[in-house]
């Protein structure tokens, strides 16, 4: 047969497509558990590191067992939503409904001195891309315990610092209340925030989109939080 | 009877050798200078990177070749294409499975393999006309001639622009911030992968008259 043939050209253009199809769905099927085996364990990973407890992907799901000892999923009014798998709750989707429609993931810790810690999970956007972390609480539900951000795309030594040590270390002990118990969250301060303002970090130099990014995130992430904090806290516990 | 070539004939050797350095895609042909400039911010994503596009560049050079006498000449930029295409994404799925760390590291640039200028260019130059294995060869030789410089430009940047080698802070272990030594920021940034590949073809050149073109 012809092979500049208009026929031929096309049995061997479909043919080769059908082929490849095939191949790549098999591939693609067989590998997806492992797949989603990795982002569970990343998660878990990344979770833990907000209580600022170390793990790899070997120890993170017995870590993990070990330390979260319960999970729940609340609206932003502060009800309880009945159900609902906090570690399956998809936050991409959630932030882009508005907030009185969106269910909100808490996890609860308990760390080895017998504190309890609640993780808040965050999600937002960077300079290139998406941007997330998890923020650990102390029980008065204002000063933060631990911090961890990641990103999918930043620019490495630039923007992609948020998931330094260095830079979430910062975030140690500030408060996401101010004296009046008003909700301000912390503030990214490019240039740098002064020694002892208790509601700012310092900004990355050269990554000033990201962390303006980060800043928003944490704002919009934790705000509709509030109204269930504050029903906790008035009701005296839980 | 003809006889048959030695597997690893002096010819074959050559297409394997000459890419790393009399040949080298990067710095004599000057081609895929673009995902040379983007992974190699440090060392680990430059050597995974060089190793995923020798598994891409040596099974489609292969495959290619043994479809050559089948494929119609009016699509065959297609076909180099899909072949290509579907081997980034099996190397993609693989990493995301088992090397899951690397793959968040690299994340759009493994698929971004795809449009490297010197596998289609192999293609197109070698293996359409060539056996499998001499094809084999020449898309290892091309990719370890691409990967050499990948690694070399990923060290000097990691190590100057962050003072470490493989994530080990080497620079701060030596002490050199207590002395008032500061990481250049410059390095980076993929402009400075550029100036890097810059100097490399430099030392090439002054060490190989041959490759200086006569005006």
């Amino acid at each position: 047969m012809d092979k500049n043939s208009n026929t031929y050209i096309f049995i061997y253009a479909v043919l080769m497509v059908v082929i490849v199809a095939a191949m790549l769905s098999f591939v693609a099927t067989k590998l997806k558990p492992f797949q989603d085996f990795n982002e569970e364990v990343q998660k878990k990973q990344d979770i833990l590191k907000a209580i600022q407890v170390d793990s790899n992907a070997k120890t993170a799901v017995d870590l993990y067992n070990k330390y979260i000892v319960g999970s729940r999923v609340v609206n932003s009014d502060g009800d309880l939503l009945e159900g609902q798998n906090a570690f399956k709750v998809d936050l991409k989707k959630e932030i882009s409904k508005p907030v009185e429609d969106r269910s909100l993931p808490i996890f609860v810790s308990a760390n080895d001195d017998g504190s309890t810690k609640l993780i808040i999970p965050l999600q937002g956007k960077g300079l290139w891309g998406p941007i997330w972390g998890y923020i650990s609480l102390n029980d008065d539900m204002k000063t933060i315990y631990g911090a961890s951000f990641d990103h999918k795309s930043e620019t490495p030594g630039l923007g992609a610092e948020i998931n330094t040590e260095k830079f979430q270390e910062q975030f140690l002990g500030k408060k996401i209340l101010d004296e009046n118990q008003e909700f301000v969250s912390v503030k990214v301060v490019k240039g740098g925030a002064e020694n002892n303002n208790p509601h700012a970090v310092d900004a990355i130099s050269g990554g000033t989109i990201t962390s303006d990014g980060l800043e928003d995130m944490m704002f919009d992430c934790l705000k509709p939080y509030m109204n269930y904090f504050e029903r906790v806290l008035t009701k005296g516990g839980e | 009877m003809k006889e048959r070539e030695p597997l690893f004939s002096r010819k074959n050797l050559r297409l394997l050798s000459e890419p790393i350095n009399k040949n080298n895609p990067i710095t004599v042909q000057v081609l895929g200078i673009c995902s040379a400039l983007a992974v190699t911010v440090q060392l680990k994503p430059s050597i995974v990177m060089a190793l995923s596009v020798m598994f891409v560049m040596g099974f489609s050079n292969l495959i290619i070749s043994l479809m050559r006498k089948t494929i119609p000449s009016r699509i065959r930029i297609i076909v180099q294409l899909v072949v290509i295409a579907s081997l980034v994404i099996i190397v993609d799925q693989v990493l995301k499975a088992f090397l899951f760390d690397v793959s968040r590291q690299l994340s759009v640039f493994v698929g971004l393999i795809i449009t490297n200028c010197i596998i289609m260019g192999r293609l197109e130059a070698f293996a359409l006309a060539n056996k499998p294995w001499p094809s084999l060869l020449d898309g290892l030789g091309n990719a370890a001639g691409y990967g050499a410089i990948l690694v070399l430009v990923g060290f000097f940047r990691e190590l100057l622009g962050s003072g470490t080698v493989f994530g080990y802070p080497i620079f701060a272990e030596l002490g050199l911030f207590k002395i008032g030594y500061e990481n250049n920021g410059l390095f980076i940034l993929p402009p400075m992968a550029l100036i890097i590949v810059g100097v490399i073809i430099w030392v090439q050149r002054s060490r190989n008259r041959e490759l200086i073109e006569e005006n």
